[in-house]
């Protein structure tokens, strides 16, 4: 796909599943994708589409009834499915971190911040000097703009916007070289996300680290990532530089979905898409595509073969019948009518 | 106040509610020591002395951060909660003349719409009981219509084929469905006007179109007006004719959207918009957000409200607070220093 140097992990054929009463789920369904180092992958799709087992299944946190089913997640040349616990749990934290949507939900709340932070060194870095401690967090501290004094604020005393900064440092004080944020603006309002997106921004520039970036806001995608990867019903849908993907859409999902974006902009469309249906639930998942229902441009085809994710222009990847070839395609069109 | 103060007296035909100088000031809980010692009680000022007009059959924006006050003023507008000051004229009646048995009464023309429509339903109600509840309490002497009615209310907010849905219960249905059911449960006692709070906040992108859709249409077919209360103003240019954008428990600014959104004269609802992610990664925002966050509304800042975070404040804007003043044709704006945007 890529120069093997600058792809910091490699997910292959990925799958997750969930037993179920209602039997067994395929949250991420034969999923494969490369994380650049130093870029922000933008993953966004809708609810139920497994974008959040995705993020969990980089860390291998997919808990009991699900497990991840088969594949390969290879983190800068080595397979971490073959890890142990103990290297697994150095491997969490040291090497990747990860924000979730609600940050009081993820720090202690009988900690005070400074404890958050050195726990950390000290646990992953046992031999650290207690001073040279205290001097990092300090410094990682006043970089992400909170003032030195509230250190010692328990999570409660600080806002949302501060919290998520104190998750981020968490992810920074060990120098981890990739940050899953799972909706980790969400809860925010708009203007302290903007912060905190200026913020991640200048960290990432900074510290050269990786970003994958799971959200629901594909307008928040659109400022700040480099790529970004559309995922529907538990399958990657398209991947693709950031402008691209918004310039020329491939597949007929990731169209809708463009479309469906509320804009700000006077001057942007009058009315938004309204694509046909609802997402499907995946315990009983269409055949084939799993979009082909909502499809607009559905054939024949679409139903009963699965087709696979490839690279159809350089650097963009899709996965739809209607950049393919196959024996049993009956009419091969390259226009997309929406 | 006596009843023949009351600005509804003067109500204009034009406005199906008006508020004037609404306030809502909630006690702060304490514990006894420190009531004891504090002598004075602290209050949380949700909404602070708002005046806005919702004219006939229009859809009125209220756009704010978290802590803005929009909710409390939607709850204040339809008389689920009594204002500390302040009057709300509902199609020129004052809410305070009436008793709560008035009241009740009134609520058939004014209903809402929540977020969470798996919170707003009863998980052990089917649809069909909670859909013609308000025609059991509202005309309980025509039950021999009210199949009719329900059914009719289900094919116009697309629950087809009706019988499918009526003996089923929320959690068998999606999320956008459930969504129709709060609005047909909202449309049925046939109402004037409907507040809804962050209606589609927690659907989907491609099932808030359809949603957004939905409401439009309804409004032309039933004559409706709303009261839509949200934080996100990408969402608002599809639906709202107004906004007002509301800041600490005040007005900053108010007029047509388009207006609002071309023409921002409050340095906050610039900020605001600015701030806003557009689905175009070539136009990223560049322009630097402002410092601090929203301060707390038990003590909230002296004069105009916003100026510790305001790019162009000056002295006057700690010691005077600023009044809604007309700037442009209906455009309404809260700040001292605003010309400079004309």
């Amino acid at each position: 796909m890529s120069d093997q140097n600058d792809v910091l992990i490699q997910i292959r054929n990925l799958s997750v599943t969930y037993q179920t009463r209602m039997g067994s789920v395929s949250a991420v369904d034969d999923v494969s994708f490369d994380i650049k180092r130093g870029e922000i992958l933008g993953l966004v799709g809708e609810s139920g589409c497994g974008k959040s087992t995705m993020g969990k299944a980089l860390m291998r946190m997919i808990a009991s009834p699900g497990e991840i089913s088969g594949g390969q997640i290879i983190f800068d040349g080595e397979d971490i499915m073959n890890y142990d616990d103990k290297k697994m749990r150095d491997f969490r934290g040291r090497r990747v971190s990860m924000i979730f949507q609600d940050p009081m939900t993820s720090l202690n709340p009988v900690q005070r911040v400074d404890e958050h932070l050195t726990e950390a060194i000290e646990v992953h870095e046992p031999k650290t000097k207690k001073e040279s401690i205290t001097e990092r967090i300090t410094t990682l501290v006043e970089r992400l703009g909170i003032q030195r004094q509230r250190m010692t604020d328990y999570p409660h005393q600080l806002s949302g916007g501060m919290r998520q900064r104190i998750m981020i440092g968490l992810g920074l004080v060990l120098n981890a070289e990739l940050i899953i944020a799972d909706e980790a603006t969400t809860s925010l309002d708009v203007i302290v996300e903007a912060k905190l997106v200026d913020q991640l921004r200048e960290i990432q520039d900074e510290f050269g680290l990786s970003i994958f970036m799971i959200t629901h806001n594909i307008a928040l995608v659109a400022e700040v990532a480099d790529r970004i990867a559309v995922m529907y019903a538990g399958r990657m849908a398209e991947i693709g530089p950031i402008q691209d993907v918004f310039d020329n859409p491939l597949h007929p999902y990731t169209q809708g979905l463009l479309r469906s974006v509320p804009s700000i902009q006077l001057d942007d469309q009058e009315e938004l898409y309204k694509m046909p249906g609802e997402p499907p639930n995946l315990t009983h998942p269409p055949s084939a595509c799993r979009f082909h229902p909502r499809c607009p441009v559905a054939m024949p085809i679409c139903s009963r073969i699965q087709p696979t994710l490839e690279e159809t222009q350089p650097m963009r990847l899709v996965n739809c019948w209607l950049y393919q070839d196959h024996p049993e395609k009956e009419t091969p069109t390259n226009q997309v009518m929406v | 106040m006596n009843k023949e103060d009351s600005p509804c007296l003067q109500a204009d035909w034009e406005n199906l509610v008006e508020v004037h100088n609404l306030t809502k000031w909630f006690p702060v809980q304490k514990g006894f020591l420190d009531t004891f010692l504090a002598g004075e009680k602290d209050y949380v000022r949700a909404v602070d002395g708002v005046t806005f007009n919702i004219r006939r059959g229009e859809v009125f924006g209220l756009a704010g951060e978290s802590g803005s006050g929009k909710t409390t003023i939607g709850r204040l507008a339809i008389g689920l909660e009594k204002p500390t000051e302040g009057t709300v004229c509902f199609d020129g009646t004052d809410l305070s003349w009436l008793d709560n048995e008035e009241l009740r009464m009134l609520r058939r023309r004014m209903q809402v719409i929540f977020q969470d429509p798996m919170a707003s339903l009863n998980p052990r109600m089917t649809l069909g009981d909670s859909i013609s509840h308000g025609l059991k309490i509202h005309y309980p002497d025509k039950s021999s219509a009210h199949r009719e009615i329900m059914l009719d209310i289900m094919e116009k907010v697309g629950l087809t084929p009706p019988h499918f849905y009526l003996s089923k219960f929320p959690h068998q249905i999606s999320g956008g469905q459930r969504q129709r059911v709060v609005i047909a449960r909202a449309l049925i006692t046939n109402p004037d006007l409907i507040l809804a709070d962050e209606p589609i906040a927690m659907a989907d992108v491609s099932v808030r179109a359809l949603l957004l859709d939905l409401m439009v249409r309804l409004k032309k077919e039933l004559n409706l007006t709303y009261l839509f209360i949200t934080h996100d103003l990408a969402t608002a240019k599809y639906i709202c004719d107004r906004i007002g954008i509301l800041y600490l428990g005040k007005l900053a600014e108010v007029s047509e959207l388009r207006e609002v959104y071309a023409h921002p004269l409050h340095p906050y609802t610039q900020a605001l918009l600015a701030a806003v992610p557009v689905p175009r990664p070539l136009e990223r925002r560049t322009q630097p957000m402002p410092k601090g966050e929203i301060p707390n509304p038990i003590n909230p800042p002296s004069g105009c409200r916003f100026h510790p975070r305001c790019p162009i404040a000056q002295d006057i804007c700690s010691q005077e607070e600023p009044q809604l003043r007309e700037l442009r044709s209906s455009h309404k704006v809260a700040c001292h220093f605003a010309e400079q945007f004309l």
